[in-house]
């Protein structure tokens, strides 16, 4: 084989491998959509009812309670995330640590980043046991947001390692303090810095794992912050191995939902992206 | 508190640069906190861990639990083998089959298409990556389990259920593959364009350019992208859960029905919960991941820089 028709075939190949992968999105997204919109245009309402008694046996009423479990356990836990998550990648690309600490602190972040997500579960669930509490909401708020903090950390690093240096210098060069420099780097790297507080809320809301064993499978309406709770994931996977067929139908209806939440979110993550480009200099 | 810090509130009181000053203190004591907090919730899982699994460690011997391959907790018998090896096949299988396509597709993104369609595509894969695993699972069950129990399974001799190994190592690639490609792309096209120009410019066909110059290049960056998608495929719980079958056995052939060391966790989870020892076991299974990614990291770093060393341009 001479070589013009061996590069003819690694493109031919490429192309292939790339079409594969966009084929499976759109069969993905397409199923999850027709099957989901198929299942809620026969009744819509099933989104905003509570669940019936027998919920996941005989699919009486809606999943309302999942729907309010994720945004009541998605929503706080990536504020407290983001939180920490600006304070440490502010703590390593300022001037508030040595070059050396921030290496190894990356690693561990590395290794964080790439933790099973049922391994933080496991960790919430122990710290459960030891300090004698049941399973709730308040749980799944933390164990979510120990899930998103090295996540949210390395967007919020990138962005802020990519804000250009003159902010920093223009800034002590009138005299800022550290934290006053650190705040303008933190605006000028907003843009960034919201698309990974999208992500990391996407990524915390499409996680079954981590709040499976930590927020208590509840098929009621979440009653309080100590209340056992659940959410889509959980819901869709508890819907998915049901034997009842309608509580099965109601599963590809949840993820309709979930489907429409996330990419609505990349949506606005790029829009906002845009947006908030004109506050970078 | 240090006696500093007590004499800038005292200046806060006073003047505008006290002010300044002290929350120039303060901020440096919370982003400190802050900077420790990786380090710290590191230490805070294994440790917790570790702690936990100890009744179940000094009750059997570590080296006759993960060789045996007898799991009934029920019995106190806890041998972690057909978990241990089921994850083997699935990350084996998903890799092999995920890393080809993954490649492929993120050299066709940095290297061949351009314009509206580079957009269109990388935009897809971000889509793909965005989507909860969860779904996969659901999806897969509806379209993957028939297709390889008609279709694949029988072909090759298996069994005609439809979940097992394979099925779950197909749908970990599909998940796993988006991530794999999107950190490609990046540590490809970070790479100059003088390298492209001098390696056409010698008389290089476009595949010789990309085998020999650019994909050695971005090796380290493609390495960590492959690692990345080990992880994930490794500690992968929803959709193994949904459809390997759940079944503590050592697997017969890459068809038949398994149990992975996560799935082990949820399927074991709700009623064994109350026994103690069980509890234990459970919980060690979850410091055996956390011990293997950590291991795999470290290994990951130290490989990656002599990569960086070695295929420097």
């Amino acid at each position: 084989m001479d070589r013009y028709r061996k590069q003819r075939l690694f493109g031919a190949a490429v192309r292939a491998a790339a079409l594969l992968v966009v084929g499976v999105m759109l069969l993905v997204v397409s199923v999850t959509l027709v099957r989901g919109g198929r299942v809620l245009l026969t009744d819509p309402t099933i989104v905003v009812t509570p669940p019936g008694s027998r919920y996941m046996l005989e699919g009486t009423g809606g999943f309302l309670h999942a729907v309010l479990g994720s945004a009541f356990i998605v929503g706080p836990a990536t504020a407290i995330s983001m939180v920490f998550a600006v304070s440490t990648a502010t703590y390593l690309q300022s001037d508030y640590s040595s070059e050396r600490f921030s290496e190894s602190v990356n690693m561990f972040l590395n290794v964080l980043w790439g933790t099973p997500p049922i391994v933080y579960g496991v960790f919430v669930l122990t710290i459960i046991i030891a300090v004698g509490a049941q399973t709730s909401l308040l749980f799944g708020i933390v164990a979510i947001a120990i899930f998103q903090y090295p996540i949210m950390t390395r967007y919020t690093d990138e962005a802020l390692r990519a804000a250009p240096d003159r902010v920093r210098e223009s800034t002590y060069g009138l005299g800022a303090t550290r934290f006053e420099s650190a705040r303008m780097t933190v605006r000028a790297a907003a843009p960034g810095i919201i698309a990974g507080l999208i992500m990391g809320f996407a990524r915390g809301i499409g996680d079954a794992a981590t709040v499976l064993f930590t927020t208590g499978r509840s098929t009621r309406m979440p009653g309080g912050l100590l209340d056992a709770a659940t959410t889509l994931p959980v819901l869709i996977f508890d819907q998915a191995m049901s034997f009842n067929p309608e509580v099965r139908s109601h599963a590809y209806a949840a993820s309709f939902v979930l489907t429409v939440v996330v990419l609505g979110l990349i949506l606005v993550s790029k829009l906002l992206a845009g947006r908030y480009a004109r506050y970078t200099p | 508190m240090t006696d500093a810090t007590g004499g800038l509130f005292r200046r806060a009181r006073s003047s505008r640069l006290g002010w300044r000053l002290l929350a120039e203190r303060l901020s440096g004591y919370w982003f400190a906190a802050a900077g420790y907090l990786a380090i710290a919730l590191f230490a805070a899982i294994t440790l917790l861990l570790l702690h936990r699994s100890l009744p179940i460690l000094s009750e059997y011997s570590l080296v006759a639990m993960l060789t045996s391959a007898d799991w009934s907790p029920t019995q106190n018998s806890f041998g972690f083998l057909p978990a241990i090896v089921g994850t083997v096949y699935v990350t084996f299988l998903s890799m092999t089959m995920g890393i080809p396509i993954a490649v492929g597709a993120a050299v066709y993104i940095a290297e061949y298409a351009d314009g509206r369609r580079k957009t269109l595509v990388a935009s897809f894969i971000d889509v793909l990556a965005a989507i909860p695993s969860v779904i996969f699972g659901l999806v897969a069950l509806i379209v993957v389990v028939p297709f390889v129990g008609t279709y694949v399974a029988p072909a090759f001799g298996g069994g005609t259920a439809g979940v097992g190994i394979f099925t779950v190592s197909l749908v970990m690639a599909i998940v796993v593959t988006p991530f794999m490609i999107s950190l490609s792309v990046e540590s490809l096209e970070s790479l100059p364009d003088e390298l492209r120009e001098t390696s056409l410019g010698v008389g290089a066909t476009k595949f010789e350019t990309i085998r020999s110059v650019l994909l050695r290049a971005a090796g380290p960056g493609i390495f960590s992208a492959i690692l990345l998608g080990f992880g994930r495929v490794f500690g992968a719980t929803i959709v193994p859960a949904l459809l390997i079958g759940g079944q503590t056995q050592l697997p017969g052939s890459v068809f038949s029905t398994g149990q992975t060391l996560p799935t082990l966790i949820v399927n074991d989870f709700g009623e064994l919960m109350a026994l103690p020892l069980t509890q234990s076991a459970l919980i060690f299974v979850g410091l055996m991941l956390v011990v293997v990614v950590w291991l795999f990291n470290f290994g990951a770093m130290l490989f990656r820089r002599r990569l960086q060393r070695r295929w420097q341009y």
